[in-house]
């Protein structure tokens, strides 16, 4: 019993992380058409924002307590930065030519990590938290890490901050309206191009907010972290359907969870296996759910 | 390097029956890629240096073993293209195939004991039958979904082999190739040169396979499918085979290209399944010019070159003197590249290829407006 | 049949090449100041890409003023925030929002109180189903949320594309009803294969054949001549339609051409 409380909370931690890389993802691709392969660096980005504030870089920042409280804020925040650059100066000149901003997106994937292994090295750096978080809660029977349930926590706040945002603002009406039927918000008065550099601030500022807390997860941060991540965010995002926050919001549990089990109960990679081999199931079951907007 | 660079002019021009001077002379330098062949043949015998560009000789084996590899990524690119620049299909996953050729004849001769000469053709029937069943699937699914398609096979087939099933990939240390299997004559330092004619042999295989194809019929109608599927089904063709006929070729080409890798290599590496390995082909492609007939290869020689000669030069003083801000990105060949491919999409819509064209067409147009107001 | 006053919508020479297929080859048409002009012409002929092109909703060349205003350089929302409603050819409802979101969405932030009496008026039903998602509406609700989104600002003209395709007769009836009470206010561009509604409806009328201008004129002449609107609209069998440019104020055109200006409003 304990066992199995270990592995779910430990699967919904990591469903967690991939929800906050894929809300992002997801509201990108449903607004854009962009496939955002530079995801993964943002969420990079963040952690080493958060590494580098935390390590006692930032004035105020530090592993402990409110100082680590800035140093995620911070780590944040760069990645949110990191996010709007990214469109305004990579997308958006490209929005003519929507294959062209797919491969731009993956020339700043690679460039990135590469160069944050430049400036920090390319061995994972070991990642300073708060004592506070680093010890472990009995729950249930089991002996549950605390940073799991700071993920899940986490995870949920963005959650319900980004459906209060999509449901009580106009910013979030203009988003969801443009997920369905962008030439139509133009058609309206709308500058549906100022909605995309907010989703592209609000996916930055979650995936770097992953990444700030994903450091606590794994212990370490390293460069290539984020993208290695971003492949089971695709699988997040298709499943739960382009555009589809909630659907990503399940997805996420879905996907940690069958990869916590599966990875226990059978052979390691086994899990990782079948989730990616779900990914190419689904969109042959349901390519129209993909593909109606894009091809 | 530019008159070749149109075969359609050059047919029509064949065509004509009267013969002028111009035509003469660019029917002679029809055969112009013969002379740069016979120079890259010759390299091995070269005992030139190229300073800057190469360490020593070229003739030397560690600078063969680069020109070798340079020439095999520059085949892979070009058969790759013949998805993405000829057919418009983004593969994900073209890494799986190379990979396939790569494993399975690696394998085979660890496994069953079987020599190279079996195990290859092997290698390479496994690379097409792998490449006609994962094609056969992707796609079944456009646009996107198919690029993600192909990235979920070749992901699931990384994580196999670097699971290391039963031992038989070597997981992430990945395995060398047993050395009692090989032809001698492909074994060991002194016979570099043998690789590297081997290399050469394959990057004309592609070369010509892929010219041939693209002039066919079926090259025709993947032109048609790449500017506009749907008009292709409206002349009655389903794109679907003809798709598919692209896949299977192009992962064929790269089965056999992971063939020479392992050859040059002496092993197999869980790093040429990653995606990360599709992308760097991608790179390559862009960067040299996509749906051109020497742009990928270019792309391949120089991401290659680039890729092994950068980190050497990051540890040179010329580097190390530099301020931080400018050395320390200088250092990370991938950053480089990265960075230099969004400049490429930017800048250079169609690759460096299209460069002189694109800079002769600006001539021309001058010229020719030129011409007019004298009429 | 007097325009005297200037057109509030002159579109000249108005080009779309998607890919590398020509769609439009030069529309001309003006929508005049007041009242109803209808955009008309068989399927294919390009009345939903004219109007599209004129938004910017795909790409264009050419010119069209708005009240004396070249905008052909404009961006789709610029264009449309200088006062044009626009009810497109599939409705543009938003299924997944509310009836009341999709009329926030047309909102214009910072012009004027939203007209929601005037919507309300006219369309009460929209009222009773505000929090109704838009995509389990009947077609005509739908349609009525799509003119509403038009009347919600004081917009200078209003674009209807087909708005009563699809639609039970008795509910045709009420959206050219309310469409008949708009144009009192607001000049409208008016897509529409119905002919009864275009009787009803139009004052002006622009006819287009195979992406360019075949005639312009009174709507009442042309669908008092059967046989000018049987060559033109396609009403039942027809000949050959030959497309040359309609040249202006150009006289009897030989008969092959049936797509010279004066000769249909006159016959």
């Amino acid at each position: 019993m304990s066992t199995v409380v270990l592995l779910a909370l430990t699967g919904l931690g990591l469903g967690a992380l991939y929800f906050l890389v894929a809300s992002g993802l997801s509201l990108i691709f449903g607004l854009m058409d962009v496939l955002n392969f530079a995801h993964g660096a943002l969420m990079s980005v963040g952690a080493y924002g958060t590494w580098w504030a935390a390590s006692g870089h930032l004035p105020g920042a530090g592993p402990g307590g409110a100082g680590f409280a800035l140093a995620v804020v911070f780590g944040t925040a760069v990645g949110t930065v990191a996010a709007v650059l990214l469109e305004l100066a990579v997308i958006r000149p490209l929005y003519a030519r929507p294959r062209e901003q797919i491969l731009a997106t993956v020339g700043v994937g690679l460039a990135v990590p590469a160069l944050l292994s430049a400036i920090w090295g390319a061995d994972a750096r070991p990642f300073p938290g708060p004592e506070a978080l680093s010890g472990t809660v009995g729950l249930l029977g089991a002996e549950v890490p605390l940073n799991r349930l700071v993920l899940i926590a986490a995870a949920l706040v963005v959650l319900a901050a980004l459906r209060l945002f999509l449901g009580r603002t106009r910013h979030g009406l203009v988003v969801r309206a443009g997920v369905e039927d962008r030439a139509m918000v133009t058609a309206l008065g709308i500058d549906v191009r100022k909605a995309f550099t907010l989703v592209f601030a609000i996916g930055g500022a979650a995936a770097a907010l992953g990444g700030a807390i994903g450091g606590l997860y794994f212990g370490s941060v390293d460069p290539e972290q984020g993208t290695s991540l971003l492949i089971f965010a695709f699988v997040v995002v298709v499943m739960g359907g382009m555009g589809s926050l909630t659907g990503a919001a399940l997805a996420s549990v879905a996907v940690g969870l069958v990869q916590q089990f599966a990875n226990y109960y059978t052979t390691a990679g086994l899990g990782d296996l079948a989730v990616v081999v779900l990914l190419a199931a689904l969109l042959l079951i349901r390519p129209r759910g993909l593909t109606g907007r894009l091809a | 390097m530019t008159t070749a660079t149109r075969p359609r002019g050059e047919t029509r021009a064949a065509d004509r029956p009267p013969v002028t001077r111009s035509e003469r002379f660019r029917r002679a330098t029809r055969w112009w890629p013969a002379l740069p062949l016979v120079v890259l043949f010759l390299v091995p015998y070269s005992a030139l240096p190229l300073p800057g560009l190469l360490d020593g000789p070229i003739g030397s084996p560690g600078n063969l073993q680069l020109l070798s590899l340079c020439l095999v990524f520059g085949a892979l690119a070009t058969g790759y293209d013949l998805l993405l620049g000829r057919t418009g299909l983004l593969s994900f996953g073209h890494a799986l195939y190379f990979a396939a050729g790569t494993y399975v004849t690696n394998t085979i001769m660890l496994e069953a004991g079987l020599p190279f000469a079996v195990s290859a053709p092997l290698g390479l029937l496994a690379g097409v039958a792998l490449s006609a069943l994962l094609g056969a699937v992707s796609l079944r699914v456009t646009g996107i979904g198919f690029s993600m398609v192909t990235l979920a096979f070749a992901q699931a087939a990384s994580i196999l082999v670097q699971r290391d099933p039963g031992g038989v990939t070597g997981g992430e240390e990945g395995r060398a190739a047993p050395a009692d299997k090989l032809p001698a004559a492909l074994i060991g330092i002194e016979h570099t040169a043998n690789l590297y004619w081997v290399a050469l042999a394959y990057l004309v295989v592609v070369l010509l396979v892929v010219q041939w194809a693209v002039r066919s019929p079926t090259g025709r109608v993947w032109e048609g499918i790449k500017e506009n599927e749907r008009r292709v089904e409206v002349l009655g063709l389903r794109p679907y085979g003809f798709k598919l006929t692209a896949f299977v070729l192009a992962g064929a080409l790269a089965a056999l290209g992971g063939i020479v890798h392992l050859l040059l290599t002496g092993g197999a590496t869980p790093q040429t399944t990653t995606s990360d390995f599709t992308l760097s082909l991608l790179v390559m492609v862009v960067l040299g010019g996509s749906g051109t007939r020497w742009g990928p290869l270019a792309g391949g020689i120089l991401y290659t070159w680039a890729d092994h000669r950068l980190g050497d030069l990051s540890g040179s003083g010329a580097v190390t003197g530099l301020p931080a801000v400018l050395r320390v990105p200088l250092s990370q060949p991938l950053f480089l590249l990265g960075a230099l491919f969004v400049a490429v999409i930017y800048l250079l819509p169609g690759g460096l290829v299209r460069l002189p064209a694109r800079l002769r067409a600006a001539r021309t147009l001058r010229a020719a407006t030129g011409g007019k107001a004298a009429l | 049949m007097s325009t005297s006053p200037a057109p509030l919508l002159t579109v000249r020479d108005l080009r779309v090449v998607i890919g590398d297929s020509h769609i439009l080859h030069g529309v001309d048409l003006d929508v005049a100041a007041r009242g109803t002009t209808a955009l008309l012409g068989r399927n294919g002929s390009g009345k939903t890409t004219t109007v599209r092109g004129i938004l910017g909703l795909v790409p264009r060349t050419g010119s069209v003023l708005l009240g004396g205003e070249e905008t052909v350089r404009l961006a789709t929302h610029s264009l449309v925030r200088r006062g044009i409603g626009y009810a497109p050819e599939d409705r543009g409802v938003f299924a997944t929002l509310t009836v009341a979101e999709n009329l926030r969405l047309a909102e214009r932030p910072g012009a004027g109180q939203p007209a929601y009496d005037l919507v309300h008026e006219l369309f009460p039903e929209l009222g009773q189903r505000a929090g109704q998602a838009a995509g389990t509406l009947s077609g005509g609700q739908q349609q009525m949320v799509a003119i509403a989104r038009t009347l919600l600002n004081g917009n200078r003209l209003i674009i209807a594309d087909e708005p009563t395709k699809g639609l039970a007769p008795k509910v045709v009836t009420e959206v050219a009803q309310v469409l008949e009470r708009a144009a009192e206010a607001v000049p409208v561009l008016l897509v529409e294969q119905n002919l009864a509604v275009v009787r009803r409806l139009a004052r002006h009328c622009v006819v287009l054949a195979d992406g360019r201008t075949a005639h312009r004129g009174p709507a009442a002449e042309l669908l008092a001549d059967a046989d000018a609107a049987r060559r033109l609209l396609g009403v039942g069998r027809a000949g050959h339609d030959g497309a040359g440019p309609a040249p202006a104020g150009a006289s009897a055109g030989p008969a092959a051409h049936p797509a010279t200006r004066t000769e249909e409003a006159e016959v």
